[in-house]
């Protein structure tokens, strides 16, 4: 996930992005952009090339359609709407260039959130911007990386990062945060399949099952008038977790917004649900997430309120891993397979 | 002792606590009574110690979920896109 870094600002951009590729002039104006110089390593490139094992699916320049102006879909859809995330080390500092098309205000609000969060999400440092881009600037942390889990899953800080969610959903969510960023997720996640050769069926089929396919229409979600709605992080996985000072901290507000904190259990448990993560692993998630006191879900029957966001990351993750392999003209792999099937027993089990 | 089948000569062996009877020339093993039974229990504390289902979650699973409650899947475990998924949106 993290090209090795070698000598100071400027020199050593050549492994990680050759002059002329693509992003390469991106890179070396967001590292100018730092306050100090210092050693550079490319930690994300989701457009272009060079995607780092690891990272988040590469979105081909190809793909990537300019925003319509005033329509939902540049609103909630900022990934889709040019250019994507790139994410530059230098020194003790992170800077994230954002896809372009993504909303200011609804980024300061967000930024202003994890601000007022210490010990809880990391702060930012400054948000700059470079022509149609804005630009967020960080304290480096000490992420947690695939090759922490070298002897499996269970070596991850489960219990950590559920304490963490649990604290988040004590709070309330202010007036003018925009709603979570997890439900345009799916309906994105779903729309990159278009195109494509060789997709499952059910895949569509079972996002066809879920309330949310019918907000795909492209309006936003009205906003839930009582109990189901807290601040939620919107985009939880492992890669948001990051040691300051020795603690773990959430990272990435990217989808900080109020809505449903079911959400930001629901991709690892879609994961269980799909048999990919241990259920020993699952289990001290929310087990600690219970003991915490989240209020995501009920300690008596927690599959109550995470039955359908499960359902609709397990839907998400077959889309996108089913949609890598084919960009990749790969065959899906057990992975992939395992979530396909999923989507089988949640259509067949609607259609019960 | 002779062996009952091929005349051969049987051996006794003391294994566990089980008294056998082996013959040198067909093999054939001769049980005293009550030793069956014996091995058929010992076999099943074993089979049970070595394949006991792995406990249920401790959380319920949802309806549709794989089966075994998420035991399914041990051998996508060590796949690099199982593990690059954990840490990508």
């Amino acid at each position: 996930m993290i090209e090795p870094s070698a000598g100071p600002a400027g020199a050593v951009l050549s492994s990680a992005a050759p002059p002329g590729a693509p992003g390469a002039d991106l890179i070396a104006r967001l590292v100018r952009l730092a306050p100090r110089e210092g050693p550079v390593t490319v930690l994300k490139r989701s457009a272009g090339t060079g995607s780092a094992p690891g990272s988040s699916p590469v979105e081909p320049a190809d793909r990537v359609v300019p925003p319509r102006p005033g329509t939902a879909d540049a609103a909630t859809d900022p990934q889709r709407a040019g250019g994507g995330v790139v994410v530059v080390r230098v020194g003790d500092v992170v800077l994230k260039a954002h896809p372009e098309g993504t909303s200011e205000d609804d980024l300061r609000a967000r930024l202003d959130v994890a601000g007022r969060l210490p010990g809880l999400m990391l702060a930012p440092l400054g948000m700059e911007r470079l022509d149609a881009r804005l630009v967020t600037i960080w304290p480096a942390g000490e992420p947690l990386t695939p090759a922490d889990l070298e002897a499996g899953d269970d070596d991850a800080p489960w219990e950590e990062g559920a304490r963490l969610l649990a604290r988040l959903h004590a709070l309330p969510a202010p007036p003018e945060l925009p709603p979570a960023g997890g439900t345009a997720r799916l309906t994105r996640a779903v729309a990159a399949l278009d195109g494509l050769p060789g997709v499952p069926p059910a895949i569509r089929a079972a996002y066809g099952t879920l309330p949310w396919s019918s907000l795909a229409a492209g309006r936003r979600e009205p906003r839930p008038t009582a109990t189901r709605s807290a601040l939620v992080h919107g985009d939880w996985h492992l890669g948001q977790l990051v040691r300051i000072g020795g603690a773990w901290t959430l990272i990435d507000p990217d989808d900080l917004g109020w809505g449903d904190p079911a959400w930001d259990l629901a991709r690892p448990a879609a994961w269980f649900a799909s048999g990919l993560l241990a259920t020993s692993a699952w289990d001290r998630f929310l087990g600690a997430y219970l003991a915490a006191g989240g209020v995501a879900v009920g300690p008596d029957d927690p599959w109550r309120e995470l039955d359908p966001p499960a359902r609709a990351l397990t839907v998400q993750l077959a889309a996108t891993a089913v949609a890598t392999a084919r960009r990749a003209g790969r065959p899906l792999d057990g992975t992939a397979r395992a979530l396909v099937s999923s989507c089988e027993r949640i259509l067949a089990s609607a259609r019960a | 002792m002779q062996c009952p089948k091929c005349r051969g000569n049987m051996r006794t062996f003391d294994r566990n606590g089980i008294h056998i009877e082996q013959c040198d020339n067909c093999r054939g093993i001769f049980l005293d009574y009550g030793e069956l039974e014996t091995l058929t229990r010992l076999e099943s504390q074993w089979a049970q110690q070595h394949y006991a289902p792995p406990p249920p979650p401790a959380h319920g699973a949802p309806a549709w979920g794989a089966p075994h409650g998420g035991h399914h899947g041990h051998h996508h475990r060590h796949e690099r896109s199982w593990v690059g998924m954990l840490f990508s949106s």
